[in-house]
């Protein structure tokens, strides 16, 4: 009997993505291509693919190309999947070369306002994410992936960390829950992912296993800069131990709530007042502050209602979240306008910011400004202020001079 | 399609030197080919030989064709007002056919896809040619090489310089009107079927040699306003419909919601208003095509911000543009054709709103053009070339889909932009060389894309203006490079063969490139 293995995009015309269909037998390998672009690349399709094949040293069977315009990453990820899909003991991969600009490096203090979540397996939404300057881009494994996609996607989501330009995005991967999670660490940390979003955590011994399981594949591939996490709580028993999560890795750098699970665990309906989940947002904004990390608010998943969002990233500031999650990128804007601190604010800031330098420079122990005595946390605030101000574009990096 | 001798024109392309049997001038350079002599002129008309009363209406299509004396090789034009939504034309090319008539060329300002019969027309002999632009199945058929003739793509301006020229003659003009009076004035602003103007159909009603108003909506004399002067029309023909108006908004007048074109949009006004274009009193045009409409949208915001107030915008209108126009944003629009129907019941309701033909605006024997007095025009392209030539007729794997439009016409603005995508799917948008060179790169000043802002070296004024205004500036080889690298490296050349299918016009007459046979 023999076996069909596909990989590839669904539904009648797709774009920027394929279809393959391998078919293992004895017969030496057959490779046939059709593309709407074949005029263009049709041979270029061909020759990607037996130099896949002898990569992953594929000498027989059939393998049917129906392409869509997709890039070569994806048609790499497409490939080695079907092909692992009939041999998954294989143990070589075929990677796409590393770019220098997937090389950057990220930092615990960044800014993470806006987080973009892509779906993983959706690659043409990925090629010009980073123009649209999010802080963060999330490939994602988890909840945009239905099951019987994931593994494919994890080759795409491995690809993508290793071929395009995220323009100095912070590259984040949400992976799945328990075992099939842990997994995906292997495609993705050896490929300079910056940040893992863990979906669902309910207690600090999770954090602690992915902790480790990134420890060892980091040094099994030699990776010298840390991963940083971020969880994200789903549930009341997670808000409940949400303290103990925050502070469970040194790696973590900021706690997330994600409300759709939340409200359904709950079983209350999410409404746009979101009384329901006030304590829940709390807790994290405050288990987040006692760890020394930052708090990061769900997703607003009306796309088409930018006053609504507005609102909304409005009142998580005030309830004293640093970010909030996007599902398109024309929400990345508003987000980060609404994060801004008021002109009014900066000013203040940045007097307090000179006296702060006034009083290093003369080696005093106390910031005063005119009369008045400035605490330690006046003046953390307005450092934050101008921070913020600069990456707002508000204040020139170089207001000082 | 015969082989016939080529030859190598001013952007180095090579061109044939005779076309369905008329002799051609290759492309000199812009402003360089001046043809002398005199216009076209008719023969000499006398008002006697009208019914006094003026009622010029004949029973049917079929007859007012027959008095206008249709016979094999006739030139039959049309104008395209309906877009999509045309119902005239297919009829009179099936009453062609029942009446035996063969060799017909076909002068239409646009063919579209709902004038796929006419390749029926074409494979049956009655339609020798199809000579407009082209866009959609017949555009496919040509590309193959299946037609007779071989394609004349001109802009809309060129269609009235190769009239008044007497480069083509018509000998029948077919006006399809939303509403007329028996004499034959006509307008297209109301009516059941209203679509707007019919600016596109002047210069056959003054040039042809019989004209016949088709209508479905016919008044008592007179027909106010007239669009259309009853005094160069032969017959007036009543059917049931003329049109589908709401065809007439057709994919490419859809707003954007691509996040990346929108990206694209918001950049290109973010340019306009860096290079100082966006003042009091100030013009522009943003056609069709989703990013143009969201450029407009941007556009607009930027104006309230800053208390400006533009004194005329030119259409293609839609229903952005007329918000504008009620909002007080800007004076006038000068409206070439309607791409809704809120473009339509505008020009009907504000006396702002003026409908204008090619001949005011395009036109290379005019004594002058609104075109160039633009402050600023945003296009779309298929390509553009490193040398900032750019191509709207052809696709990369060298298939004809599209006409020229207005394009050409419009490059003469003073500020011409292109936004467009640095590459879709697979496929790179800036390339080395044009599949097929429709504007000569002097006269495109800036590209927008999603990578960054381009502008051409010889605009040393804009370079200047917009260098420290924060916007990500670059050199058309970088963006070209950083595309090349995500897709795989540049594609293939199409395949093709040394059979020219089509020729495209540059705005004065002369030949500025040729599209060649797909190999199958």
């Amino acid at each position: 009997m023999t076996h069909l293995f596909i990989s590839g995009a669904k539904g009648e015309k797709p774009r920027s993505d394929l279809r393959v269909k391998y078919t293992p037998s004895k017969k030496p390998l057959s490779i046939s291509v059709k593309s709407t672009i074949d005029t263009l690349f049709g041979k270029a399709i061909k020759q990607q693919t037996e130099d896949i094949c002898k990569d992953l040293q594929v000498r027989t069977g059939t393998i049917e190309i129906e392409d869509f315009g997709a890039l070569p990453f994806v048609i790499a990820a497409r490939l080695e999947a079907a092909i692992k899909q009939a041999h998954p003991e294989l143990q070589v991969a075929s990677l796409p070369p590393m770019m220098d600009f997937c090389m950057y490096a990220s930092s615990r203090a960044r800014f993470r306002r806006s987080r973009l979540y892509l779906p993983g397996n959706q690659s043409k939404l990925m090629l010009n994410a980073g123009i649209h300057k999010p802080d963060c881009i999330i490939l994602d494994l988890e909840d945009s992936v239905s099951p019987s996609e994931k593994e494919d996607t994890r080759y795409i989501v491995r690809n993508a960390l290793r071929s395009l330009d995220f323009f100095g995005a912070e590259r984040m991967v949400r992976i799945n829950q328990g075992e099939l999670g842990i997994k995906d660490l292997e495609f993705v940390v050896p490929h300079n992912v910056h940040l893992i979003l863990i979906p669902k955590v309910e207690s600090g011994e999770e954090i602690k296993l992915i902790d480790e399981r990134i420890a060892e594949i980091s040094k099994g591939c030699g990776r010298k800069e840390p991963v940083f996490l971020m969880p994200i709580i789903e549930s009341g028993r997670g808000v409940l131990k949400a303290l103990e999560i925050a502070e469970a890795s040194k790696n973590n750098v900021a706690l997330a709530i994600g409300l759709e699970d939340y409200t359904a665990d709950l079983g209350v309906p999410r409404t746009e007042e979101g009384k329901e989940s006030f304590f829940a947002r709390s807790m994290i904004v405050n288990a987040a502050r006692a760890a020394g990390i930052q708090a990061i608010d769900t997703v607003y998943s009306d796309v088409s209602n930018e006053v609504g969002l507005r609102e909304s990233v409005r009142e998580a500031k005030s309830i004293g979240f640093d970010g909030k999650g996007c599902i398109h990128p024309r929400q990345i804007k508003p987000i980060h306008e609404e994060f801004a601190p008021s002109m009014e604010q900066i000013e203040k800031a940045k007097k307090v910011t000179l006296a702060f330098d006034e009083a290093e420079k003369k080696g005093l122990g106390v910031v005063s400004l005119g009369s008045k005595m400035i605490d330690p946390p006046v003046v953390k605030r307005a450092l934050h202020t101008i921070e913020l101000a600069i990456a707002s574009n508000l204040l020139n990096p170089d207001w000082k001079n | 399609m015969m082989k016939v001798k080529m030859i190598k024109n001013a952007v180095d392309r090579m061109v044939p030197t005779i076309v369905n049997g008329i002799k051609q001038t290759p492309f000199q350079g812009i402003g360089k080919y001046k043809p002398q002599g005199n216009k076209a002129v008719l023969p000499i008309r006398s008002c006697s030989d009208y019914p006094a009363d003026g009622n010029k209406v004949v029973k049917s299509l079929e007859v007012a064709l027959k008095k206008c004396g249709l016979i094999d090789g006739m030139t039959l034009s049309s104008h395209h007002h309906f877009r999509n939504g045309d119902l005239v034309m297919n009829k009179v090319f099936d009453i062609a056919a029942k009446q035996g008539v063969k060799g017909l060329r076909w002068f239409p300002s646009a063919a579209f896809p709902c004038h796929k019969p006419v390749i029926d027309h074409m494979k049956n002999g009655v339609v020798d040619w199809v000579e407009g632009s082209l866009n959609g199945p017949i555009g496919d058929y040509t590309s193959h090489g299946n037609m007779n003739g071989t394609a004349v793509l001109r802009s809309h301006g060129g269609r009235w310089q190769a009239v008044q020229d007497g480069e083509v003659h018509i000998d029948i003009a077919v006006i399809a009107a939303p509403t007329a009076d028996a004499f034959g004035n006509a307008t297209g602003d109301r009516g059941p079927s209203a679509c707007g103007l019919l600016g596109f159909g002047l210069v056959d009603s003054i040039y042809a040699e019989k004209v016949i108003v088709v209508t479905d909506n016919l008044v008592p004399f007179p027909c106010v306003p007239w669009q259309i002067q009853g005094q160069n029309v032969d017959y007036v023909v009543v059917l049931d419909k003329v049109g589908e108006p709401e065809k007439i908004v057709s994919g490419t007048t859809k707003l954007t919601k691509s996040p990346d074109r929108l990206y694209i949009a918001e950049l290109t006004a973010k340019f306009v208003q860096a290079a100082g274009i966006i003042k009091d009193g100030f013009s522009f045009q943003a056609g069709a095509g989703g990013t143009a409409l969201a450029f407009a949208i941007f556009l607009k915001e930027m104006m309230k911000n800053a208390g400006v107030k533009a004194r005329f915008i030119r259409g293609g209108s839609t229903k952005y543009l007329v918000e504008m126009l009620e909002e007080g944003l800007t004076d006038f629009i000068l409206d070439g054709q309607t791409f809704d129907l809120e473009g339509v019941r505008s020009m009907r309701e504000n006396s702002g709103h003026v409908n204008t033909s090619p001949f005011t605006s395009y036109n290379w024997h005019g004594k002058g053009n609104f075109a160039s007095m633009l402050d600023v025009v945003v296009l779309g392209a298929t390509e553009v070339d490193v040398n900032f030539n750019a191509n709207v007729v052809t696709h990369s794997d060298g298939k004809m889909l599209h006409g020229i439009g207005g394009w050409q016409n419009c490059l003469f603005s003073k500020c011409t932009i292109l936004p467009i995508p640095a590459f879709r799917n697979r496929i790179p948008v800036i390339v080395d060389e044009v599949t097929t060179l429709v504007g000569p790169g002097e006269l495109i000043d800036v590209i927008v894309t999603e990578r960054g802002i381009v502008i051409n070296p010889l605009r040393k004024d804009l370079l200047k203006a917009t260098k420290n205004s924060g916007l990500p500036i670059r050199k058309i080889e970088d963006i070209k490079a950083e595309i090349d690298e995500l897709i795989g490296g540049p594609p293939e050349k199409p395949k093709v063969t040394d059979d020219v299918i089509g020729i495209v016009k540059w705005v004065d007459g002369t030949v500025i490139d040729s599209i060649y046979k797909i190999k199958d």
